[in-house]
């Protein structure tokens, strides 16, 4: 150590979990880095990630996506993180930790944040081969790597509580038929009574998960290789090829007890509210600590927990006094999985020991809608718990009055708002909003104040919403309430002409049948009176309005009046260049071409002096052409069997393809045919932007099909489709919406994801970002492509089908017009006379265009004809 | 709009009045400039703009899109450039994304069906 860091405080923390890291963050935020030596030890590999976020890398997230650090961020603090290297044993008296590795670290003050481990219940053969818990990153592959053995069929998840039912959604998802077995009589024993425990299990029988209560399991039996079956005490054995533990957590204490800390009564490092144990250089937070006696298993008390050490740790380095204290906080959760709305406020069940209180129960049970909602009041009319299962919209409401511990004088209103109610109307600003970061609604109010004015930013400022995700509707709610309160409506309206956003005039303009932008504007622009003002419109609205005209079928793009609609590229059918010259780009269906086609483009460029080269989307881009040349090009391409590639539009781009099975050692199924089809399939449909799509032959991926807005990956049984990816300046990966699907499934599903996205998203919005901005996301998107919750589905194939059967390829219809064709002119009144401003020089034995010094006025160095 | 019977002897003919579609440029050449004519819908005026965008050199305005805005209560009508979607009055000629630039505006005039644009 360098001088310069002997006198900062030496502080060490074990465990870089989300609490630890949390306290990390922190001391980086206040500022307090400077004045100390951080070392962090843990004993996962991985830097510390999102574990509330899990089971998403089974619904298709990549791991690395989890991460909770920064790229460099321990480098840019100073920080020695020392991973994979679990500490074995702490020195009170010489203030120093040891670890596995043999590394010995002194400390001048110590932060246990262990975080717990899933409580294995004693019984043989639980610790066999095919039994698993799940916690971590490594638990969850370990999981996968068994569930992909065809052997295995079924899995059982041991423990029905909140932990439990993820994760066995969560074999769901891996295609295991899924069991649950639970010691007490119902499901979620410590957050539900029993109406709500009947009613949630109803809602995980539908969803294909046996549930089996009042089970105690006294044993896996295994042939050696993986279990077999669950024996109980008094039932039926269950057969089972795979055991996942879920009964519950115990603090990680061992050290603490080894180094002679004082713990709990039922276990965890016990603290003060200052988060100190019973040895004033050493604290401990998160799920490891028992905070006078109690212990938290959620998150957001862990952060609390993270806040209040970080400022005594950096008030201590530089001397100042600190007065925080954890301030114990309530149970409440909203459970966030299975697409069941699922939430408990309160103690339903108070602890034994503990008086309930007068506790007057209200009860809605409508098991025709699967919902059960159970509010208590006490005398005074205060709410003292509740249950909300099947429906959970008011779960907000209901605890911001539980936290209040206010009065209300119809408590019923709670449960069931009467139709007219404004969920926004008064706003309090300590009514809680995010709880896994702790963000109240003022927070938010406060973020809009100074100019927040999306979902995005609220996120950015507040935090609001970047854990779990499950308060965005409620985030969204009182971003709408602020932005209303600022004087601002909170506008989807898609320029000065139009107060409607696009998917309202979608909508407006397939059920009234408009068919030109003049009639839209005269029947739905902000003034009637366009059509008296000079060129209404602009390149807002007109390219929009345009786009949906097209997706409804509207004939050729440059109909009518939508010629005058069109972006120029459209109205080119062609892309403009910095120069005033044009691309072209013939389709090559999943960039398969035989050499004889290759062979008429490279002659074609020749004849024409074009630039080419391929493209990243595996086809090939013709640079350099003039305006009245590009009739005489697409006539030659025409002739030789190419088609339009619509690299212009907003529609579909290209569907990559890798060689798949035909070729490939590795491949399982034919992707260039795949590709081939469905490029042929969605040719030509315009959509709010443009869409990609790919299809590789195995798992290996080499077309990369998870960073399209389509993606179809093959897989021993079938095709795994992917949705909502994108490259571009906010790459992003697609997830997972189905598996192992047939050709004509897998061709069904995306009919309806591309026309569901054509006709709901905003204009410009990438599937991506359409995904996200759906409330409920890909569960949403999910529910209405397989299940057809909207029940649309039979509409959007009629339409991708109305849309298959009339495309025409548009150049070779506007070739074949000589009125169409004879707009292609640099000059109305001099149709032969190429621009002469248009200026090439020669680059690596090709065309490019002429920069500003290199342009000789008056005769140019080489005008190409 | 003027409805001259002599037009004067410098103007040059673009093309016939009904070949424009309204709110969509055609390019002439005049003399040795490149001349952006808009047949405007709603009121139905001609405009002509140089064709040559300030911002690149690049001869396409007459490819823009034609739009309106308003304006201090007014609306105002504007051609958006197709490279970089800086707009220009087309009343006018000033960008109103930098009104430190300005198009050169063109008289443009109706003879006999056909669009006439006056050489400067
Ligand atoms: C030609 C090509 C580059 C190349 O030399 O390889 C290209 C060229 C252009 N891209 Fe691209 N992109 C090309 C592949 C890609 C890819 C790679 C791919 O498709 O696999 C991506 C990332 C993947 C993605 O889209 O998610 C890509 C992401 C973009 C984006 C960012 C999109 C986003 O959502 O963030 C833009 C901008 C936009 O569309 O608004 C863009 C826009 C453009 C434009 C249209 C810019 C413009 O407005 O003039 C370029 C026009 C070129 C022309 O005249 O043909 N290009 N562009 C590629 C044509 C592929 C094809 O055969 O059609
Ligand atoms: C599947 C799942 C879903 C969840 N969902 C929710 C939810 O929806 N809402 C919610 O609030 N909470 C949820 N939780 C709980 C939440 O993840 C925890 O409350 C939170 O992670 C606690 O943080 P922590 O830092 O205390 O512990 P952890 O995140 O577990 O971190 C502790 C770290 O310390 C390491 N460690 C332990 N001993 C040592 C040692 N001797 N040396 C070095 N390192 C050591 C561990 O390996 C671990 O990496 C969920 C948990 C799981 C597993
Ligand atoms: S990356 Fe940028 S410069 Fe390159 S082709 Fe794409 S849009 Fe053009
Ligand atoms: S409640 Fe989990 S992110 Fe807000």
């Amino acid at each position: 150590m360098s001088s310069a860091t002997a006198n900062k405080l030496r502080v060490v923390v074990i465990g870089n979990g989300m609490v630890g890291h949390r306290l990390l963050t922190t001391l980086a935020d206040l500022g307090a880095m400077d004045s100390l030596d951080v070392t962090v030890l843990g004993e996962e590999t991985r830097p510390a990630y999102d574990r509330v976020a899990l089971s998403s890398v089974f619904d298709g997230k990549n791991p690395a996506g989890l991460s909770m650090v920064e790229d460099g961020f321990f480098e840019r603090h100073g920080i020695v993180c020392h991973l994979g290297d679990p500490v074995t044993s702490i020195d009170r008296t010489k203030r120093t930790v040891t670890s596995v590795g043999g590394l010995v670290i002194n400390y001048d003050r110590l932060v246990l944040a262990t975080g717990s481990a899933p409580f294995v219940p004693p019984m043989e053969g639980s610790d066999g081969p095919g039994c698993f818990v799940y916690r971590t990153l490594d638990d969850l592959d370990a999981i996968a790597r068994a569930a992909a053995d065809p052997a295995v069929q079924r899995g059982t998840v041991i423990g029905g509580g909140l932990l439990g039912l993820e994760a066995a959604n969560a074999l769901r998802n891996l295609g295991l038929e899924t069991d649950v077995v639970e010691f007490a009589p119902r499901l979620m024993p410590v957050q539900l009574d029993d109406g709500g425990g009947r009613a949630l299990r109803r809602h995980i029988e539908a969803l294909g998960v046996g549930v089996h209560l009042e089970r105690r399991t006294l044993s896996v039996e295994s042939d050696g290789a993986r279990p077999m079956a669950l024996t109980f005490d008094g039932h039926d054995p269950l057969a089972t090829d795979l055991v996942v533990f879920s009964a519950g957590i115990r603090p990680r204490d061992q050290l603490a007890r080894d180094a002679g800390l004082e713990v709990g009564e039922r276990g965890g490092v016990l603290t003060d509210a200052t988060l100190l144990t019973s040895d004033p250089a050493v604290y401990a937070i998160g799920e490891c600590a028992a905070v006078d006696g109690r212990t938290y298993g959620l998150v957001a008390p862990g952060y609390q927990m993270a806040r209040v050490v970080a400022s005594r740790l950096a008030a201590a380095a530089t001397g100042t006094e600190c007065e925080d204290v954890f301030e114990a906080s309530d149970m409440s959760t909203k459970l966030k999985l299975l697409g069941v709305a699922v939430a408990s406020v309160g103690d339903v069940n108070p602890p034994p020991g503990v008086d309930p209180g007068v506790r007057h129960p209200l009860i809605w049970d409508d098991p025709s809608t699967g919902v059960y909602q159970r509010l208590d009041v006490d005398d005074e009319g205060r709410v003292v718990a509740a249950v909300l299962v099947g429906d959970a919209t008011q779960y907000g409401e209901i605890l911001a009055t539980f936290r209040s511990g206010e009065a209300v004088p119809a408590p019923g209103e709670l449960l069931r708002p009467t139709a007219t109610a404004n969920p926004a109307e008064g706003i309090s600003p300590s009514m809680p909003v995010c709880s896994c970061e702790n963000v109240a609604a003022g927070a938010v109010l406060d973020a809009v104040a100074t100019g927040c004015s999306t979902v995005g930013e609220i996120k950015t400022c507040t935090a609001a919403g970047t854990g779990c995700g499950g308060c965005l509707p409620v985030v969204e709610q009182v971003l709408r309430f602020g932005l209303e309160a600022r004087g601002e409506t909170v506008s989807s309206a898609l320029c000065a002409h139009f107060d409607h956003s696009r998917a309202e005039l979608f909508e407006i303009i397939r059920i009234r049948g408009l068919r030109s932008f003049a009639e839209v504007l005269a029947e739905h622009g902000t003034e009637r009176s366009a059509a008296t003002i000079a060129g209404a419109g602009c390149e807002i609205c007109k390219p929009a309005v345009a786009s949906i005209l097209a997706s409804l079928g509207g004939g050729h793009i440059l109909e009518g009046d939508q010629a005058s609609l069109q972006d120029t590229n459209d109205h080119f059918l062609a892309n403009l260049q910095k120069d005033g010259t044009y691309s072209v780009v013939p389709r090559i269906p999943g960039g398969e071409i035989t050499p004889e086609k290759l062979m008429v483009i490279g002659q074609v460029a020749i004849d024409f002096g074009l630039y080419t080269k391929i493209t990243g989307g595996q086809r090939i881009d013709l640079f350099g052409a003039r305006v009245e040349q590009l009739p005489l090009i697409w006539r030659r391409l025409v002739d030789a069997g190419f088609e339009s590639g619509h690299a212009y539009g907003k529609s579909l781009r290209t569907v990559k393809s890798c060689v798949g099975e035909t070729w490939c050692r590795y491949g399982v199924a034919d992707s260039t045919a795949m590709a081939i089809l469905l490029e042929e399939r969605y040719r030509g449909l315009r959509a709010p932007h443009k869409i990609k799509l790919a299809v590789s032959g195995c798992a290996r991926e080499c077309a990369e099909a998870q960073s399209k807005d389509v993606g179809v990956i093959a897989t021993e049984r079938g095709w795994n489709l992917w949705v909502g990816g994108n490259g571009g300046m906010r790459p992003r990966h697609a997830e997972l919406l189905a598996e192992d699907l047939d050709d004509e499934t897998l061709v069904r599903y995306i009919d309806r994801f591309l026309m569901y996205y054509v006709r709901t998203a905003d204009r410009l919005q990438r599937t991506a970002s359409w995904v996200e901005s759906l409330d409920g996301g890909l569960d949403h998107v999910k529910a209405v492509v397989i299940a057809d919750s909207l029940g649309v589905a039979d509409a959007l194939e009629e339409m991708m089908e109305a849309h298959v059967a009339t495309y025409e390829c548009e150049w070779k219809a506007t070739i074949d017009d000589p009125q169409r064709a004879a707009r292609f002119v640099s000059f109305v009144n001099a149709p032969d006379e190429p621009d002469p401003t248009i200026v090439f020089v020669r680059e690596r034995d090709q065309i490019r265009p002429a920069r500003p010094d290199e342009r000789p006025s008056p005769d140019p160095m080489e005008v190409m004809s | 709009m003027t409805f001259l019977l002599d037009p004067p002897a410098t103007s040059v003919a673009v093309c016939p009045v009904d070949d424009l579609v309204d709110d969509r440029g055609v390019c002439a050449l005049v003399s040795d400039r490149h001349v952006a004519v808009f047949r405007l819908s709603g009121t139905r005026e001609l405009v002509a703009v140089d064709n040559v965008d300030p911002f690149s050199g690049a001869s396409v305005l007459s490819r823009g899109l034609v739009g309106s805005t308003r304006r201090d209560g007014a609306w105002v009508t504007y051609v958006a450039s197709p490279l970089r979607k800086q707009r220009f009055d087309l009343r006018t000629g000033v960008c109103l994304d930098d009104p430190n630039v300005a198009l050169d505006l063109f008289e443009v005039t109706v003879d006999h069906g056909m669009v006439m644009v006056q050489e400067v």
